[in-house]
């Protein structure tokens, strides 16, 4: 088969920021993928509307990579949910990603601010 | 993605549905708790979420692996097209299984001939030793590898220091019978540390020691292979301690070796081993333990740790002076022990064990690969040509597929798929095939006298062998026409409607494949018509006697104790008795039959007629007795033939053959002339008058050039041995004359031995090779023939379906049949006559190849080479002309209204 386009995906957001909004908000401890679109929504002040469901490919990546683990726990309002978990690689990972992104955030302020420097 | 989420892909979705499914009713609740209806509240949050089922199969993608799936639907379509086409899927299966399976099957045998190693331990450590060049030795050889005498033998084995241990071995045939018809087992003299330094452990028993190989150790045990006890003993243990009789002589079972040793000749098996030492109890007088002109053992040592075979063979040549030195046989003239002297020892890789077998077949079974692999090749072209004309009738399909997206590699897979389909299944069927067709040669090479054992389950060299070839002829059958059907432009191929583009690539290249197909398979016609007019050659050949009727009987004394002195008369009343046998027309001792294997041979000297002698010549020699002339049916030219009057004290005498005469005496008429044969410095010599002259005979094979041969007169034998042999000539039917003969010896004494030979049998064995080689090259040459043919029909009936319009046009304007099926043959034609140069060319560089196994012609024969090209251009014309009439059968009217 040809190379497909992916359906749907990160719409608005910068390809891979999606993976390091994930791994951010799995800092604070594990949590399933609602509460983890709802915090992203939020901790961005409202700013950036996931499509909740292109969440799901992204946890499913990033599990396949190591750097999440999933298990089923029952939510505040006793509903079974699927709990994410940030692993020592997913950690890792993170401390890689943000940096790359602090990187990216300057060499674009650079460019748009030259009278900065 | 891995291998694991791929293959739990199902699971995974599931698990994403659940996951989902949570999401939503927890979106769900909120929505409920900030007051909207239950149903708003699912709608609002379904909203917020997107598309579920877009989400659960973009999941899904991430999880696929796509080679494998495409390659199993690729598979399943290309099974489903074989099955849609059954004659096709039988034709190419069939030709590729036979072309796979005669290929795995030669190569089995060369396989168990020649790459195998010895079943025994570290067969890599194992070093032959022998006498470098091997060429002038003088003396008496016995036994299938007369590398050393006994002698040295012992020298060897005191001095070496480059084996942690060395064995010797010889051949021997024992018979089992205590009188009468014989009946043999395979024998082998071993060194007493032969088991030890092979490594070989006893399935049962023990095997011999050391100790018990010391001169004067009578016949203290025997070994017998495994197969010799299931036969003999049906696999009893109570075999251990029992009796055999060999030659007449008991002797006791000690052990019994695994099932997989043969010992250390490729091709046979042995029967019983028994200590070198006990040679003694066998041969008596004659025992070559003491014999330093008897050359009868060959050796093999396991290298000491860290020893090349190179380096044990400068060790040996170092100390060669040395044993040759201290092994001189008594009996050589002093030009010969120079040459003795001269002599050095080496030693070679020994790990693959000896096989005369192997030294005779080695070539053949090269030449017969050669003509498989090539057969294969045809078979391959013409699946290639047959792939191609299916590739071309689905150019549209294809064309359509290209211009919708599919990438031409994507379509090049699924049409090799199925020719991998193909390739499989005829590699299967090749490989059960194999199995048979091996056996079936070496059950055809086999005779009565030579069995051949040779071990021949398939291993991971055949396997890997006959997966290369699936490869190899799936990529060569599959590839070309794969990426040929879709060169095309998508465009080009969809103007050209349903016709196809004429003279596009494909046609080409299917001329192309038959003009190499026809210039093949005259390449392996001219090849087999070769073997087969070389075996009528030797069949028909005149070895200066009558072949039919003759019946040769070996009789073994020994065991009967006549005597000495009466052995001369024992052997005349043999003589007559056999004579007064019914229906025996004549009988006569022999020394040697003709082309039985037994040679004599010895340098002579003319007795100058001014008394001086003339210079040594070397002739051969038998010993026969009166009426054997007559009995073979050999003319004698002049003088007479042997009588009473040539006994034991009378002058001696001779008789030779016309090559005796005008090689040594300028073809002048021989009787009355005498000559001397050279003997050692104890041996009396005499003089031979020569009383008669008979027609050439060959000696011992029927493809050596004529022989000079002395016979000289069994009843003037100095020595007369305790072995007799006659030759009877005689109407009756085998089985009744062996009958009689039994009788007519056994009233004489039981105790005699007796073996039948039918002469033409025996000579027709000796041909065994050569006739295999005529058939099996006549089949495979008639099969590439064939592929062949079928190959031309297909393509010249193809310009005929792409030309029905054009020959509609043709005959519209007054062509008749005759013009049109011209037209068709002249591309026939063309095709032929570039295919039958490019093969006569082919025939002409490489049949050289083959010249050292024919026999009275030349590997550039020019009948033969042209007896193929008529025999070819003749099919190929016939092939032709079926389509070229289809052609000219067109009606004009429906062929152009088909545009």
């Amino acid at each position: 088969m040809a190379k497909r386009t992916k359906p749907g995906g990160q719409g608005d957001l910068l390809q891979g920021t999606l993976d390091l909004l994930v791994l951010r908000t799995l800092v604070l401890g594990p949590a399933h993928g609602y509460s983890i679109a709802q915090a992203i929504e939020r901790g961005s002040r409202e700013v950036l509307q996931v499509e909740q469901g292109s969440l799901y490919p992204a946890l499913h990546r990033l599990e396949d990579r190591g750097w999440i683990a999933s298990f089923w726990g029952t939510s505040e309002n006793n509903r079974k949910a699927k709990y994410y978990r940030l692993t020592p690689a997913g950690k890792r990972q993170l401390a890689a990603e943000t940096s790359r992104w602090e990187q990216l955030v300057r060499a674009v302020g650079h460019i748009l601010y030259p009278a900065e420097e | 993605m891995g291998w694991g989420r791929y293959l739990r892909r199902r699971w995974w979705d599931e698990e994403r549905a659940r996951e989902i499914e949570a999401h939503l009713a927890l979106a769900t609740d909120e929505n409920l708790a900030r007051g909207m209806t239950p149903e708003a509240a699912r709608a609002a949050a379904l909203r917020k979420f997107g598309n579920p089922a877009r989400v659960r199969e973009e999941i899904y993608f991430m999880n696929s692996l796509s080679w494998p799936e495409n390659a199993l639907r690729d598979l399943r379509h290309g099974a489903r097209l074989l099955r849609l086409n059954p004659g096709f899927t039988l034709v190419a299966v069939l030709s590729l299984s036979l072309g796979i399976g005669a290929n795995a099957a030669i190569f089995q045998l060369l396989d168990a001939l020649r790459l195998r190693s010895l079943p025994v331990a570290k067969p890599q450590e194992l070093a032959e030793v022998r006498i470098i060049g091997q060429t002038s030795r003088t003396g008496s050889f016995n036994g299938r590898y007369p590398q050393l005498t006994y002698a040295q033998w012992e020298q060897i084995r005191e001095h070496q220091e480059a084996f942690s241990g060395v064995l010797a071995w010889s051949a021997q045939r024992f018979n089992l019978s205590p009188g009468g018809e014989e009946r043999y087992a395979q024998g082998m003299f071993v060194s007493g540390d032969f088991f030890r330094v092979l490594g070989v452990t006893p399935a049962l028993g023990r095997v011999l020691n050391a100790d018990e190989d010391r001169r004067g150790c009578g016949l203290p045990g025997a070994v017998i292979s495994h197969s010799f006890w299931q036969r003999e003993f049906q696999g009893s243990p109570t075999a251990l301690g029992s009796k055999l009789l060999l030659n007449g002589h008991p002797v006791e079972v000690i052990g019994v070796t695994p099932p997989n040793f043969f010992g250390v000749e490729v091709g046979r098996t042995y029967d019983v081993a028994v200590p070198l030492c006990a040679e003694a109890v066998f041969g008596g007088t004659d025992s070559r333990l003491d014999r330093r002109q008897g050359w009868w053992l060959a050796a093999l040592g396991r290298l000491k740790p860290g020893w090349s075979p190179q380096r044990a063979g400068a060790h040996l040549e170092a100390i060669s002076p040395a044993i040759f030195e201290a092994t001189v046989p008594e009996t050589y003239r002093p030009d010969d022990v120079s040459k003795y002297l001269g002599f050095k020892l080496t030693a070679v890789p020994g790990g693959s064990g000896f096989s005369s077998l192997r030294a005779n077949s080695e070539r053949p079974l090269w030449v017969l690969l050669a003509i498989t692999g090539l057969v294969l090749l045809i078979a391959c072209a013409n699946l290639a040509n047959l792939l191609l004309a299916r590739a071309s009738a689905r150019e549209r399909e294809l064309a359509i597929r290209l211009a919708l997206g599919a990438s031409r590699g994507r379509l090049v897979r699924q049409l090799l798929a199925e020719s991998l389909l193909l390739a499989a299944l005829g590699a299967a069927l090749g490989a059960a095939l194999a199995q048979l067709l091996s056996r079936f040669l070496v059950a055809s090479l086999a005779t009565q006298g030579n069995q051949i054992f040779l071990d021949l389950d398939p291993n991971w060299r055949v396997f890997g062998f006959i997966a290369g070839l699936a490869i190899l002829t799936c990529l060569l059958f599959g590839l070309t026409p794969a990426l040929g059907a879709t060169r095309t432009s998508p465009g080009a191929a969809l103007k050209a409607g349903g016709r196809g583009l004429a003279g596009s690539g494909g046609s080409g290249l299917r001329r192309l494949l038959v003009v190499s197909q026809v210039a093949l398979s005259l390449l392996l016609l001219v090849g087999a018509l070769l073997f087969v007019r070389s075996f009528q050659n030797l069949a028909t050949l005149d070895a200066g006697f009558r072949r039919e009727g003759l019946l040769a009987a070996s009789l073994d004394l020994r065991r009967a104790d006549f005597p000495a002195e009466r052995l001369l008369a024992v052997q005349r009343d043999l003589t007559e008795r056999l004579r007064a046998l019914p229906g025996v027309e004549s009988a006569a001792e022999v020394a040697i039959v003709p082309m039985s294997g037994s040679a004599w041979n010895n340098n002579i000297r003319i007795d100058g007629s001014a008394g001086q002698e003339g210079s040594a010549t070397l002739s051969n020699f038998n010993q026969v007795g009166p009426g054997y002339f007559r009995t073979m049916g050999t003319p004698l030219l002049g003088g007479r033939d042997f009588d009473e009057r040539d006994a034991a004290t009378s002058p001696k005498v001779a008789i030779v053959n016309e090559t005796f005469s005008r090689r040594f005496l300028n073809g002048a008429n021989p009787v009355g002339r005498r000559f001397r044969i050279e003997v050692g410095p104890k041996e009396t010599d005499h003089l031979y008058e020569i009383i008669g002259l008979v027609k050439d005979t060959k000696y011992r094979s029927l493809r050596e050039e004529l022989t000079p041969i002395a016979f000289l007169a069994a009843a003037q034998d100095d020595e007369p041995g305790r072995f007799a042999q006659f030759v009877l000539r005689s109407p009756a039917s085998l089985g009744a004359l062996t009958a009689a003969v039994k009788k007519a010896v056994a009233e004489v004494n039981p105790a005699i031995g007796i073996q039948f030979q039918s002469v033409q049998t025996q000579i027709w064995e000796t041909l065994l090779q050569e006739r295999l080689m005529a058939m099996l090259s006549s089949f495979f040459g008639f099969l590439a023939g064939l592929l062949a043919m079928i190959g031309l029909y297909g393509v010249i009936s193809y310009a005929v379906s792409r030309r029905t319009n054009e020959i509609g046009i043709r005959m519209a304007l007054g062509a008749d049949r005759r013009v049109v099926v011209r037209l068709i043959l002249r591309e026939a034609v063309a095709l032929l006559s570039v295919g039958l140069a490019a093969g006569i060319l082919l025939s002409l560089a490489s049949t050289k190849m083959v010249s050292s196994m024919l026999f009275g012609l030349q590997p550039y024969d020019p009948v033969t080479i042209g007896l193929a090209v008529a025999i070819l251009a003749g099919v190929g014309l016939a092939a032709s002309y079926l389509p070229a009439r289809r052609a000219a059968g067109v009606d004009p009217m429906e062929a152009l209204r088909a545009e």
